[in-house]
């Protein structure tokens, strides 16, 4: 679309460290199995990643000849299908699913051959991607690289509690410890600890020195407030925040939802009352609270974080991940309001309005009797839904919670389940409120 | 070299600072965690587990040392930064252009962006090892608050430099304290604080207006910002931070399997 070889040159020189990076990442774990080639499967493993880095190497070198036919580049029909197939509902039902593959198999993508060959995909794939200059614009903004680093230490430190989880999980149901309780014996903090702490400072500061010295800090125009930039985006911890504003009002998406998630994690000690799991990873011990966990941190702010700043572009519009940022791009805003579906759609007559000159209350009347479908759904969610579940699946919650506990702990669910539940109703049935009182300021 | 090491630490000079010899023996490695003033944040030993660097990840630790950087290099960029209409922007200029060290403000913000990064996956190691569990409920707390503060840090900061990205990345952000309920002039119910006929809660006088000081993000804004980014949060964060790692040591050390 808008690549042309001006582009692919300025971006082989980075493209060629980055495959000769990955080249010898791969010859390090061949070399390093190659010496443990007695256990099973070692050997072969290490022609594998052995055959990798040399692939790599013939890639890094294809970039560096700065030739821009010669930079490998996922073909454009590819990038066209992406473009075309990627939108909210596909987005956020993938990562939904990818989710729940990852951690149903857990035991499997545990694997280090496994994981070590996931990542070798993603970090090929993602080559491959940024030799596309729609793709490159977006991901090599300066303040967007942190998020990609968060992605990939994400992906690396669940892969690493994951794989010790699934360890003590399979000892816990052998009858043994965890392993964490194997090594119970006390050590003195100067040296052991003392020196851990040293190295980890030096990395740090290395790494962030290196990172100030190749990566400039982000500076543009002088702040006019008369010239509003499209797309405005908040700061790029707060962008999940700013999705939610597509399906609800920044009075819920905006204040009340992020106090919610503040108030949400502070409750957790006092609303998980299993004794099991402490001071261990273990998933089978804590199954619901790691389910709700890993659902609202992976999947309802990351996620939404890499949605926000990844694919969203002018007008808050979605974008596939090769796509040009056209601020010209339209899109089709047909949502109705639950009223509107009920009175007009359904019982085919006009919204119950007060007449004229009617007195406050009688205007409040009116109102509620307008918005009385919403408010009967929203009612039974929110008041009847948690007695509901307490005497069917979490009747032995309830039991070992008591009343108040019990109350909390579903209403943050339901609070939080809010969001999802009203992305499935806008795509579904184009629901833009299901309480719209507009005299007040209120739509849900 | 030898002897002048051994000089050194046999002076009195050395010995007045460290009163003791070197923690090469197992007595002077205690004595050394007791009467270090930088030491004594630890205990003396440890589990070996409970600083296995697969176990810990130690992201708590690195937490800490970026909220340390932070404040180095902040109190260098004040020694350059006017936070006024004026001079903020050109003094960043400056900073970048004619400054020597001009990586400065790089590791400023590339700290800052990390340290909100490394808070996440501390918190997300202490949920999956079910840290959080009795007796440790309260510091969770405490560290939940301190997220906040890390996010509040990192969004005051995001204003200072005044240029385009900062100045509407603040406007999008406030602009949700406008919708803030009661409290907020376009929030819902914000007509029940209504008096005798007359609004209180305008655009003059709403939480957006208390969080900005102005009814848009102005030199208002910038001032406050830099107020609460310099030494409000700082302030509170450090105490946090102090009670943080005492109520790691009261509340049984470093987690680990009971």
């Amino acid at each position: 679309m808008h690549s042309n070889g001006l582009f692919l040159q300025d971006v082989s020189g980075f493209l060629g460290v980055y495959y000769t990076s990955i080249a010898l990442m791969n010859g390090v774990a061949a070399v390093l199995l190659w010496r443990n080639s007695q256990q099973k499967g070692g050997f072969l493993w290490s022609v594998i990643w052995a055959i990798t880095a040399c692939v790599m190497l013939v890639l890094a070198s294809f970039a560096l000849s700065g030739v821009a036919e010669m930079v490998p580049a996922l073909p454009a029909v590819v990038r066209d299908i992406v473009n075309k197939l990627s939108g909210p509902v596909i987005y956020t039902v993938g990562t939904m699913v990818m989710l729940t593959v990852l951690f149903v198999f857990r035991e499997f993508f545990v694997k280090p051959m496994v994981a070590w060959t996931g990542l070798n995909i993603s970090l090929i794939v993602m080559g491959l991607s940024m030799a596309d200059e729609n793709f490159a614009s977006i991901v090599m903004k300066a303040d967007n690289v942190p998020i990609v680093g968060l992605v990939f230490m994400l992906a690396f430190f669940t892969w690493l509690a994951t794989s010790q989880a699934v360890v003590n999980d399979r000892r816990i149901a052998q009858g043994l410890p965890p392993t964490e309780k194997l090594h119970d014996e006390k050590v003195l903090v100067w040296p052991d600890l003392v020196y851990t702490e040293l190295i980890c400072m030096i990395a740090v500061s290395a790494f962030l020195l290196l990172w100030a010295i190749y990566l400039r800090a982000p500076l543009e125009e002088p702040a006019s407030s008369v010239k509003t930039p499209n797309p405005s985006k908040a700061p790029w911890y707060f962008l999940g925040l700013q999705e939610m504003l597509v399906y609800f009002d920044p009075w819920y998406a905006g204040v009340v939802l992020p106090s919610l998630v503040i108030f949400g994690l502070m409750a957790i000690p006092y609303l998980d009352f299993n004794k099991k799991g402490n001071g261990y990873y273990s998933i089978s011990e804590r199954k619901f609270s790691y389910i709700v966990f890993q659902f609202g941190f992976l999947e309802l702010w990351i996620t939404l974080i890499i949605l926000g700043t990844f694919l969203r572009g002018p007008n808050w519009n979605f974008f596939g991940p090769f796509e040009y940022w056209s601020p010209y791009k339209v899109a089709v805003l047909n949502n109705v309001d639950l009223p509107q579906m009920f009175w007009v759609g359904l019982l085919d007559q006009p919204l119950p309005k007060s007449p004229a000159g009617s007195s406050g209350l009688m205007q409040a009347g009116y109102i509620l009797l307008r918005e009385s479908p919403g408010l009967i759904l929203l009612g039974s969610y929110l008041v009847l839904l948690p007695p509901l579940l307490a005497v069917t699946v979490f009747r032995s919650f309830y039991s070992k919670m008591g009343l108040i506990r019990y109350l909390v702990m579903s209403n943050l669910m339901l609070l939080m389940l809010s969001l999802p539940l009203k992305m499935i109703l806008r795509w579904t049935v184009n629901l833009k409120y299901l309480v719209s009182i507009p005299e007040f300021g209120l739509n849900f | 070299m030898a002897s002048i090491g051994e000089t050194i630490r046999t002076s009195q000079i050395w010995k007045s600072i460290f009163r003791h010899p070197m923690p090469l023996d197992r007595r002077n490695r205690i004595v050394v965690m007791l009467t270090n003033f930088f030491l004594h944040l630890h205990p003396v030993s440890i589990k070996k587990q409970g600083i296995a660097l697969s176990f810990t990840w130690c992201m708590g630790g690195v937490t800490f040392f970026l909220f340390l950087v932070e404040t180095v290099t902040g109190v260098l960029l004040m020694f350059y930064y006017r936070p006024t209409l004026e001079w903020a922007y050109n003094d960043i200029l400056a900073l970048r252009d004619v400054t020597s060290l001009g990586i400065l403000r790089e590791l400023h913000r590339w700290a800052a962006h990390a340290m909100v990064i490394t808070t996440w996956l501390h918190m997300y190691r202490v949920f999956l090892t079910g840290s959080y569990k009795p007796p440790r409920e309260f510091n969770w707390v405490i560290g939940v608050i301190l997220l906040l503060l890390t996010l509040l840090l990192s969004f005051t900061g995001y204003l200072l430099p005044w240029d385009q990205l900062a100045i509407w990345a603040i406007t999008v952000g406030s602009n949700m304290a406008r919708a803030t309920p009661i409290l907020g002039y376009e929030g819902p119910g914000q007509q029940l604080l209504t008096i005798g006929g007359i609004d209180m809660i305008t655009d003059a006088s709403d939480a957006r207006f208390g969080l900005l000081g102005a009814r848009f993000v102005g030199e208002e804004t910038l001032n406050r910002f830099y107020v609460l980014h310099c030494i409000a949060i700082p302030l509170a964060a450090a105490l946090l931070l102090a009670i943080h790692f005492w109520r790691v040591r009261k509340d049984g050390g470093i987690s680990g399997p009971l």
